[in-house]
C-alpha cells in the first residue's frame, strides 16, 4: 500500500504543470485588470488613456474566461475566490454604473423629475383634492366648536395663536419681521415639513392609508387656522402669509403624498406583476419624484425663512406665491411640450 | 460542519452576467450590515459636531443679531448630512458608504442589471422611516418634555419592526432594499495568494505518495488543508499532519509537518485535478469515485 506509483506521479505532474502554465501566463492580465480597477474606482474614468480604457471589457473578459477555466479544471480555491472577486469587481464597474454622478443630475432636471410628476398625475389630483377636504373639515369643525382648534394643533405649534387670541395679536404675528423666534421657527418648519413629506412617501407602502390620512390631516390643520384668522376678518392677510412659500410647499406636500399613494395602491393592485416587482417599479418613480419634493421644500424654506419676514405687502406676497406656482406647473406640466417640439 | 455549509449556501445567489458566467454573489449577513451602519452614524454624527463647532465660532464672532440666520443654516446643514451622505456615497463607483467600505460589502441591483442613482435614492429615503424618524421623534418629545412611556415604547417598537425586517426574509432586505430592487453583497477585495502546489520545499520532495493514499480524501478535505496551510499554524499543522499521516499510514517526524502536508497537498492536488479533467469530481471523501468507472451522480 505505501508503495509509490511512479506513472501516477508523472501525470500527476503533467496536469500540474499545465495548471501552473495557465496560471503563469494569464497572471499577467489579471494584474493589469486588478490595477486598472483600483485607478478607475478611486478617480473617474478620464483618467485613463484612451488605450487603457479600451482595453478595459478585453481584460473583464479575458478573468470571466480565466474563472470559467479555473472552475473546471482547478481546485486552488484562493485562487477560484481571487478570480471570482476580480470578476465581481469588473462587472460592477462595467455593467454598474451607467451614467456618472453629474451626467445623472442633469438627466434629472432636464426629463427625470418633470416626467415623474407628470406620470404621478392622478394621484397628485387625488392627493390636492384630499387636503382640499382637509382644509374645509378643519375650517367647518373650528367653525362650529372652538375647542377644536386645541385638538387639531399641537400647542406648540400654534404659540398663541389660537381662537381666544386678539385680533392686533393675530396681525402682529402675520406682519411682525422682528419676531426672533419666527426665523428659527421657519427653519424647524423646513425639517418638520420634509419630514411630514417623507413620513407621506414612506408610510405609502402600507396600502397608502396612512398617507391619505397624513393629507387630510394636514389640510384639516390648515383649515384650523384659517378659520381662526377668517372670524377676526384677518382672512385674506392670512392667505398672503401663507401662500409666499405655502403654494410651494403644499404642492410639494401633494407630491409626496401622491408619490405614497403610487406605492400603495401598485402593492394592493400589482396587475401583472408580482407584487414585489410591483413595488419596486413604483418606488423608482415615486422616489425620483421625491428628490424633487425635497429641492421644492428647499425652495419653500428659503422663501419662508427670507421672504416672510421682509415682505409685509399682502400683494407682493400673493404674487411670488401664485408666480411660483405657475413656475412649478409650468416647468412640471408644459415643459414638455417644448421639448418636444424641439426633438 | 453539513449545517455551516447548508447556511454558506443559503446566502448564495446566483449573478449571470451577460457573458453566461454564474457570478455567485455572497449576501451581506445582519451582523455586517448593523456594523456598516454603526460606522456611518459614527462618521455622520463627527461630521455633525464639526459643524457644530464652527457654527458656534462663527456665532462668538458674531453679534446675537446674527444667531437667527446662523441657526436656519445649522438646521439645514445637519439636515442634508444626514440625508446626502448615504444617498452620495452609494450612488459612486463602488456604491458603499465608507462604512460599508470598510467591512467589504456593497449595494447591487437585485436584477443583475445596473444600478440607477433612483434605486439608490429610494432604499436611502426609507432609511428616514426605518431609523431616524423614531430616533427623532422621541429626541424630540423628551426635548419637549413630553415624552411619555407610551410614545417611547411606541417608538422602539417601530424601530425594532423595521431594524429587524432584514431577518424575516430570506434576502435579508430592509424595506427600502424591497422597495427599490436593490440587495446589499459581499464585495471583498482579494490578493491573488501563492500556488500552494508550486512551493519550492527540498524537504517535501522527498515524500511519495501511493495511488490509494491519495484516494484516501475528496475535494472538500483538500480545501481545508489549503486554509491550514495559508494559515500556518504550527500547532494545527502538526495536529493535521498527524491525522492525514495515520489515515494514510505515514506518519512524518513532528518538525516535518509542513512540507509533510505541502508534498501531500500537492499531489493530492494534482491527483483531484486529474481526475477533474476525466469526468470525476470527487467532492470528499465519503464519495466513490476512485474505482466506480465513469461519474456517477451523488
Amino acid at each position: 500500500m505505501n508503495s509509490p506509483v511512479p506513472g501516477d506521479a508523472v501525470r500527476g505532474d503533467a496536469v500540474r504543470q499545465s495548471l501552473a502554465s495557465f496560471r503563469r501566463e494569464r497572471e499577467a492580465d489579471w494584474k493589469a485588470f486588478e490595477a486598472l480597477l483600483a485607478r478607475v474606482e478611486k478617480r473617474a474614468p478620464r483618467a485613463l488613456s484612451e488605450e487603457e480604457l479600451l482595453s478595459l471589457p478585453l481584460l473583464y473578459r479575458s478573468a470571466l474566461s480565466s474563472l470559467s477555466v479555473a472552475r473546471a479544471t482547478s481546485l486552488d480555491s484562493a485562487l477560484i475566490a481571487y478570480l471570482e472577486s476580480l470578476s465581481l469587481r469588473g462587472y460592477f464597474y462595467l455593467y454598474g454604473a451607467r451614467r456618472g454622478l453629474r451626467q445623472r443630475v442633469g438627466d434629472f432636471f432636464l426629463h427625470d423629475w418633470p416626467g415623474a410628476i407628470r406620470d404621478l398625475w392622478r394621484e397628485t389630483l387625488v392627493s390636492v383634492a384630499l387636503m382640499f377636504v382637509g382644509i374645509g373639515a378643519g375650517a367647518w369643525l373650528v367653525a362650529s366648536d372652538k375647542g377644536w382648534f386645541d385638538a387639531i394643533i399641537p400647542s406648540g405649534l400654534a404659540a398663541g395663536r389660537g381662537p381666544d387670541a386678539s385680533a392686533e395679536l393675530l396681525r402682529r404675528m402675520l406682519y411682525d419681521g422682528d419676531n426672533s423666534f419666527l426665523s428659527g421657527f421657519a427653519a424647524y418648519l423646513f425639517t418638520h415639513n420634509v419630514q411630514v413629506a417623507i413620513l407621506a412617501f414612506a408610510l405609502g407602502f402600507a396600502f397608502a392609508a396612512p398617507t391619505v390620512l397624513l393629507m387630510l390631516f394636514n389640510g384639516c390643520m390648515l383649515g384650523a387656522l384659517f378659520q381662526v384668522y377668517w372670524a377676526k376678518g384677518l382672512g385674506m392677510e392670512l392667505g398672503g402669509w401663507l401662500a409666499i412659500h405655502g403654494t410651494t410647499e403644499l404642492f410639494a406636500i401633494a407630491l409626496a403624498g401622491a408619490a405614497g399613494m403610487r406605492i400603495g395602491t401598485r402593492i394592493a393592485f400589482p396587475g401583472e406583476l408580482t407584487r414585489m416587482a410591483a413595488a419596486a417599479h413604483a418606488g423608482r418613480v415615486a422616489a425620483t419624484a421625491m428628490v424633487g419634493v425635497s429641492v421644492m421644500l428647499l425652495f419653500a424654506g428659503l422663501l419662508e425663512g427670507i421672504g416672510r419676514q421682509t415682505i409685509t405687502s399682502d400683494v407682493t406676497r400673493y404674487a411670488i406665491g401664485g408666480g411660483m406656482l405657475a413656475l412649478w406647473i409650468g416647468y412640471f406640466y408644459l415643459f414638455q411640450v417644448v421639448r418636444n417640439g424641439d426633438r | 460542519m453539513a449545517t455551516v455549509r447548508r447556511s454558506a449556501l443559503a446566502t448564495m445567489r446566483s449573478l449571470i452576467t451577460p457573458e453566461g458566467v454564474d457570478l455567485q454573489v455572497k449576501l451581506a449577513d445582519a451582523g455586517t450590515r448593523a456594523a456598516a451602519f454603526l460606522l456611518d452614524v459614527v462618521f455622520i454624527a463627527t461630521a455633525a459636531i464639526a459643524v457644530t463647532i464652527v457654527a458656534l465660532f462663527g456665532v462668538r464672532g458674531l453679534g446675537t443679531d446674527e444667531m437667527q440666520p446662523l441657526f436656519i443654516v445649522w438646521i439645514i446643514a445637519i439636515f442634508f448630512l444626514r440625508n446626502v451622505y448615504f444617498i452620495a456615497f452609494e450612488a459612486g463607483r463602488r456604491a458603499s458608504t465608507p462604512g460599508k467600505r470598510i467591512v467589504g460589502i456593497r449595494v447591487a441591483s437585485r436584477n443583475g442589471a445596473g444600478l440607477s442613482v433612483d434605486q439608490i435614492i429610494a432604499r436611502n429615503l426609507m432609511r428616514e422611516i426605518e431609523v431616524f424618524l423614531p430616533l427623532s421623534i422621541i429626541a424630540g418629545r423628551s426635548g419637549m418634555g413630553v415624552a411619555d412611556t407610551l410614545t417611547t415604547v411606541f417608538g422602539l417598537v417601530w424601530a425594532l419592526l423595521f431594524a429587524l425586517f432584514p431577518l424575516f426574509n430570506r434576502d435579508r432586505l430592509r424595506i427600502g432594499d424591497l422597495l427599490a430592487g436593490t440587495w446589499v453583497v459581499e464585495a471583498p477585495k482579494r490578493t491573488l495568494m501563492e500556488d500552494l502546489s508550486a512551493r519550492q520545499d527540498p524537504v517535501a520532495k522527498t515524500f511519495q505518495f501511493s495511488h490509494a493514499q491519495l484516494d484516501a480524501y475528496g475535494i472538500a478535505e483538500l480545501h481545508k488543508l489549503e486554509e491550514v496551510l495559508r494559515r500556518d499554524d504550527y500547532f494545527a499543522l502538526r495536529a493535521v499532519a498527524e491525522t492525514i499521516g495515520r489515515k494514510i499510514g505515514s506518519t512524518p517526524q513532528a518538525h516535518d509537518a509542513r512540507p509533510f502536508l505541502t508534498a501531500y497537498y500537492g499531489d493530492l492536488r494534482a491527483h483531484l485535478e486529474r481526475k477533474l479533467l476525466l469526468g470525476t469530481r470527487k467532492a470528499d471523501k465519503h464519495a466513490r469515485g476512485s474505482n466506480a468507472g465513469p461519474t456517477r451522480l451523488p
